[in-house]
């Protein structure tokens, strides 16, 4: 059959209520499983060894002694992990990511493990493991690593994207262009301009779960990895590239994950693990502490971007133009394109034009982290913004919704918007209570605005129908924050029958199809394309059962509120078969019923947020305290409304964090002078206020409930909401994140100076 | 490394068990004694997650030797629901959708717990100072505060 | 390693005399089990003192409080006496790590760990506290102020543990305060600390004062031209004003990963002039 995905509107009776989620009493009593909780017969103890340099020549490394400690079962270095990459580099930097093969790119990279009988045994071992290294000048600083003098990381790595191709390496590895118009010619027609530079620095998902994962390499070619991820199927997949094994062959089970936001979409120490496990002959447990997790698990970017916007005094913003330089960490990736594309996403532009320079500096290799680039772009974007509309006079609500995109709109990476959220949100904004409330001494309010693309993405689902009528759904899409009660909702809601009759399980990659994971806001929204397909199949399935329980034919059976129904004036007399009354007899009808969906979600449905922002700082201290937060944000079709905002406010609180505190802390010698929860500062529950949330629901055309990601959109505006707020309340302008005390007062001083 | 026998209670039962002297009560409670509700996530004090609650006081449990435990009454998550019934801040914290990935939620439910036993009526600013220990990435806080604002009004209730 | 729980101080000191130097006194761990998970951390015994009788203890006495190595920092703020007599250090002992780590901390940890930012240090030499030790060669009292020597280091010799701090009666009209400067709410480790001690003449002026500062220098700042200023004062504006100029001048820190040296020179200031205020309030004083 067919799956038609587009949107219709119906009247829902499970979607958009409220259940308690399926998983909750495993959680409250501490019985659900996570990575560090599981154990296998005879499992030894993993432990990474790290570099302690920024940038070194690995001259020698010997494990001997290492080796001959008792109790130590393996000891493996890059060596182990030999290079199948057949040229394919982004294989490689996850390869050489994993253990360093020739250099230590940065403070914290992996240059051997061990595998030992227990942890003080694993801890001696490291200790005896030789490493002479030659130490390198490093570059940790983006706007350091991009000048001509920088100390070079990777001899291979040539500017791409620019005419004519450089001839000589540097530490820029690719530039992206995206726009329409001619800038200039708008900015010619601005009456006013403004132009400045930001800078961000690099954070951490901080996910309260350390990496963790148990490794198990049989002889005959057989592997099974139990790990926290975001994606067992892409784990699979790389593990099995890695270390050359047959990828059916490699079982990934995800554990329960605790957190992920986009660092659990990456191996890390997982191959490591299973190369230590082929060594010894036994499997091997490996857990990160969390030292490990800040220096050598994904960071974001660190950045620095340049904007120029220019208006006219009737608010019409006639150019937009932005610079933008992201950090990867040692190996390219795809950051500041990201951050190009998504920077002026919320406006209707006439000429648009923005540039991305990806650049590699010796920093751990960056991760994904919930819209992934489009904070730090936000930010610039969203303060040049609101200066603009300060100078023209105009109110920053106003000013936005003057210029916000929309239907019709074509965006400023391409393509043309369908119906979205940035008018309705700011709309929302305008008259929200709290953007009229007053204000106290030394407090000021800030708004902001976010996008995020969301995606779909290849997915798959087995939903069973048990002989009583009740329901298993297996999905392949990790459950990150209660994403199996919205799927129980939604097959609930397609088959027409009550949510506790469905349980949404996540299966191993041996049980279900690839699935790609869960990432860039698509759990919920491709998940539950596929499990209305494959209800949808198996509803058919159970018709044509219905219509061999009846001798009549299938045409005559209709699907309603969870029964088939007999049709037609011939059938009145038939009582409509339940769920269960089909499967009652499914032994005679024709066996197990269940319905089954492969798909390629498409048009995730693009989503917008604006956010509203009331802090209060200590002129004297420069110390601020966020007091109010409102977040207003399209959710297409909110599935479980609690979860909804549970992402709303969780991504608002890390843009918080992000915005006030939150930040890596580099030495001179290029160590992380911070890699613990004590000085790496995430928001406590005494920094925050209630985080107040409104849900649009904009349906998305695209699937059957109108559903989009809502997971990621949350943590783009804050950045630009609470600096925009900080320099309301004490009329300073803040141009580089976090906005921590020192900075304010410095920005203070210097104002006060003149 | 010469092992200590050491004897306790923990969740009311009599418990025996050999441990190194460098060994974390996290540790004995996770690898030795099986009971792995509480969570590691940093090993140095900082996130709360493996929090439990020793002699009536909330600790976390990487900075206690599992040495030090010798005739202490420990409780952990484990111990927090009785038999099928779930402690009002369990049913709290799932009904207000208080978790996400839940890590963090056995340490918050033991923080909490220990909270409510020296506060009954807690102000918003006290729960949070109070939680100020347990680190949560997910929620923004917002509902878990909600949650044990829940639990203790409908345990006063039950109380009167 | 080894772990020892003795039941009597001398039997504490017998152990610590007699190891080979890599002994540790534990109290509430929360500094040293950090320590211990290091990979570089080596210790061959940890002398736990909380099995030591009267070690979990705050006893009144006619001169003061004596408070017992061991006992918890939570435990503080449930004594009415001590908490009436001297708020400021309660506040800046209950103002270390969290819940779970006030469970667990002592005062005496916090001494003897020497960090350059323990919160209960400033405020404990703001009001004259003292040390009892107990040593091989017996006891002696020290001032606080005299037991760290420089971070991590402390005057304590081989054998030697402190067995209880010291805090005087206050006189009448006595007011102390502890603030610190924190980024966060909760959970941070002081940027800046200033500790206020002052008491009253009966006509209401400053007889005498002590201003400490902590997080500026390697260990804690006596501010004497901060505490000359509140001297006879009512605390006018500018009263408040010189405090804070002295505070500034004494302040001396370090570039590092908490502050920048400029931003914790103006926060001693602020601090120190906001801390002398409250003191003064608790005193009794008007200005
Ligand atoms: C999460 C977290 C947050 C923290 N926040 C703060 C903070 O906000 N402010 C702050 O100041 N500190 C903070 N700390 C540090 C620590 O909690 C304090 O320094 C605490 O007071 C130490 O006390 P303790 O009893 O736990 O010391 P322990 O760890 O038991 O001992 C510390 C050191 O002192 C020695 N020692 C202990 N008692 C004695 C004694 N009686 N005689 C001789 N030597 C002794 C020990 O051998 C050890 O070297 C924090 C720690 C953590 C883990
Ligand atoms: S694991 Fe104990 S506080 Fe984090
Ligand atoms: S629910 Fe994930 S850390 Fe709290």
């Amino acid at each position: 059959m067919t799956f038609d995905p587009s949107y219709k509107e119906q009247g829902l009776k499970s979607v958009g209520t409220r259940p308690l989620r399926p998983d909750g009493v495993d959680k409250v009593t501490g019985r659900a499983r996570y990575g560090a909780d599981f154990n296998m017969p005879g499992q030894l103890v993993g432990r990474v060894l790290r570099s302690p340099h920024a940038h070194a020549r690995i001259v020698r490394i010997d494990t001997s002694q290492a080796e001959a400690l008792k109790g130590v079962k393996a000891v493996v270095t890059a060596a182990d992990l030999p290079d199948q990459s057949n040229g394919d580099a982004a294989t490689f930097a996850v390869l050489d990511n994993c253990m360093a093969r020739k250099k230590a790119m940065y403070d914290g990279h992996a240059v051997a493990a061990v595998a030992a009988i227990d942890a003080s045994v694993a801890k001696a071992a490291l200790k005896l493991i030789v490493v002479e290294y030659e130490v390198l000048p490093h570059v940790v600083d983006v706007d350091v690593a991009m000048a001509a003098d920088a100390p070079v990381l990777d001899e291979t790595v040539f500017t791409t994207g620019v005419e004519p191709a450089p001839k000589t390496p540097s530490n820029v590895a690719n530039r992206s262009e995206f726009g329409h118009g001619d800038v200039e010619a708008g900015f010619a027609k601005a009456d006013m301009i403004v132009e400045r530079n930001y800078k961000t620095e690099q954070t951490h998902q901080g996910y309260i779960e350390p990496h963790a994962c148990v490794a198990n390499c049989n002889s005959d070619g057989t592997a099974d990895l139990w790990v926290c991820t975001q994606g067992p199927f892409v784990y699979r997949q790389v593990c099995a590239d890695l270390l050359g094994l047959d990828v059916s062959k490699l079982r990934v089970t995800s554990s329960e994950i605790g957190g992920g936001f986009g660092g659990k979409t990456h191996v890390w120490a997982e191959p490591v693990a299973l190369a230590l496990s082929r060594k010894a002959g036994r499997p091997v447990k490996l857990v990160m502490t969390r030292e490990e997790v800040f220096r050598a698990s994904g960071p974001t970017s660190a950045t620095s971007i340049d904007v120029k916007i220019g208006a006219k005094k009737d608010g019409t913003i006639t150019a937009a133009e932005a610079t933008l330089r992201y950090t990867s960490g040692p190996y390219a990736g795809m950051w500041a394109e990201l951050g190009a594309m998504t920077s002026f996403a919320c406006y209707d532009l006439e000429n648009v034009k923005t540039v991305g320079w990806e650049v590699v500096v010796n920093r751990p290799k960056v991760a994904a982290y919930r819209a992934p680039s489009a904070p730090m772009a936000a930010f610039a974007i969203e303060s040049a913004v609101d200066e603009l509309a300060h100078k023209i006079g105009m109110d920053a609500v106003d000013f936005r919704i003057k210029n916000a995109a929309s239907d019709g709109s074509k965006s400023s990476y391409g393509p043309v918007y369908g119906p979205i959220g940035i008018g309705p949100t700011l709309e929302a904004a305008k008259s929200h209570p709290h953007m009229s409330a007053p204000l106290g001494e030394n407090q000021g309010r800030g708004m902001a605005c976010g996008f995020w693309f969301n995606f779909g993405g290849q997915t798959c689902v087995d939903l069973n129908i048990g002989a009583d009528g009740t329901v298993t759904i297996a999905v392949g899409t990790v459950d990150v924050g209660g994403s199996r009660a919205s799927l129980s909702l939604i097959t609930a809601e397609e088959l027409g029958i009550p949510y506790e009759n469905v349980k949404a399980i996540v299966a191993d990659t041996s049980s279900l199809g690839y699935n790609d994971m869960t990432d860039g806001s698509r759990g919920t929204f491709s998940s539950s394309m596929a499990a209305i397909s494959a209800a949808r199949n198996a509803i058919q399935v159970m018709r044509e059962r219905a219509a061999t329980m009846w001798d009549i034919s299938v045409d005559d059976i209709i699907w309603e509120d969870g029964h088939a129904k007999a049709v037609g004036a011939t059938h009145d007399n038939l009582a409509p078969l339940s769920v269960a009354d089909i499967a009652a007899e499914a032994g005679n009808t024709g066996g197990p019923i269940a319905g089954h969906s492969e798909l390629v979600a498409d048009g995730a449905g693009v989503s917008f947020g604006t956010h509203i922002c009331d802090v209060e700082v200590d002129p004297e201290t420069g110390s601020t305290r966020v007091v109010r937060y409102t977040v207003i944000q399209d959710a297409g079709k909110a599935v479980h409304p609690d979860y909804v905002e549970g992402q709303y406010q969780g991504g608002a609180v890390q843009g918080i964090g992000w915005a006030l505190n939150e930040e890596y802390v580099y030495g001179a010698d290029g160590r992380l002078q911070n890699p613990g929860f004590l000085d790496y500062r995430i928001p406590v529950c005494s920094d925050l206020p209630m985080i107040d949330t409104q849900i649009l629901e904009i349906p998305n055309p695209n699937h059957p409930y109108g559903v989009r990601g809502v997971g990621e959109t949350s943590i783009v505006p804050p950045l630009a909401a609470v600096a925009n707020a900080v320099s309301n309340a004490v009329d300073v302008r803040m141009f580089h994140i976090p906005v921590s005390p020192p900075r304010i007062l410095a920005a203070l001083n210097a104002q006060a100076k003149g | 490394m010469t092992s200590i026998a050491v004897s306790t209670t923990i969740n009311g039962d009599d418990v025996e068990f050999l441990c190194n002297a460098d060994e974390t009560l996290l540790d004995v409670l996770r690898n030795r004694l099986g009971l792995m509700g509480a969570k590691e996530g940093c090993g140095t004090g900082d996130c709360g997650a493996c929090s439990t609650i020793m002699d009536g006081r909330v600790v976390c449990s990487c900075l206690v030797l599992g040495a030090e435990t010798q005739g202490r009454e420990i409780e952990t998550i484990e111990g927090m629901s009785e038999g099928q019934d779930l402690h009002p801040l369990q049913a709290k914290f799932i009904e207000h959708a208080a978790l996400q990935c839940g890590i963090c939620t056995p340490g918050f439910l033991m923080a909490a717990k220990a909270l409510l036993a020296a506060h009954p009526d807690p102000s918003e600013e006290e729960i949070r100072f109070w939680l100020a220990g347990n680190l949560c990435r997910c929620t923004g806080y917002d509902k878990i505060v909600r949650a044990v604002q829940g639990a203790a009004a409908e345990m006063r209730g039950a109380k009167t | 390693m080894r772990y020892e729980s003795p039941a009597t101080i001398e039997n504490a000191v017998d152990l610590l005399a007699n190891s080979d130097g890599h002994a540790f006194v534990l109290a509430g761990g929360t500094d040293l089990l950090v320590r211990m998970k290091g990979d570089d951390f080596n210790a061959s015994l940890v002398v736990d003192i909380k099995s030591v009788d009267g070690m979990g203890q705050i006893e009144e006495t006619a001169d003061g409080f004596v408070i017992g190595a061991a006992v918890p920092c939570a435990a503080l703020s449930e004594h009415a006496a001590l908490v009436a007599a001297w708020p400021g250090v309660v506040e800046a002992a209950n103002l270390i790590g969290s819940t779970q780590v006030q469970s667990r901390c002592t005062m005496s940890g916090n001494l003897c760990n020497a960090s350059p930012a323990a919160d209960s240090v400033p405020a404990m030499v703001a009001a004259n506290a003292q040390a009892r030790i107990i040593g091989p060669d017996g006891r002696r009292t020290i001032d606080v102020a005299d037991v760290p020597t420089a971070p991590g280091q402390t005057s304590l010799a081989k054998g030697e543990i402190i067995e209880a701090i010291l805090l005087p009666k206050p006189g009448a009209r006595t007011g102390d305060a502890y603030l610190r400067f924190i980024p966060r709410t909760e959970m941070d480790i002081a940027v800046v600390g200033a500790a206020v001690n002052l008491t009253l003449d009966t006509d209401g002026t400053v007889q005498t004062a002590r201003v400490v500062l902590g997080a500026v220098a390697p260990s804690v700042v006596v501010v004497d031209a901060a505490a000359d200023a509140l001297l006879g004062s009512k605390l006018s504006e500018d009263t408040l004003k010189s405090v804070e100029v002295a505070c500034v001048a004494a302040s001396n820190p370090i570039d590092d990963k908490r502050g920048t040296v400029e931003f914790r020179n103006q926060v001693a200031g602020v601090l120190g002039r906001r801390a002398a205020a409250i003191a003064f309030e608790r005193a009794g004083g008007q200005s």
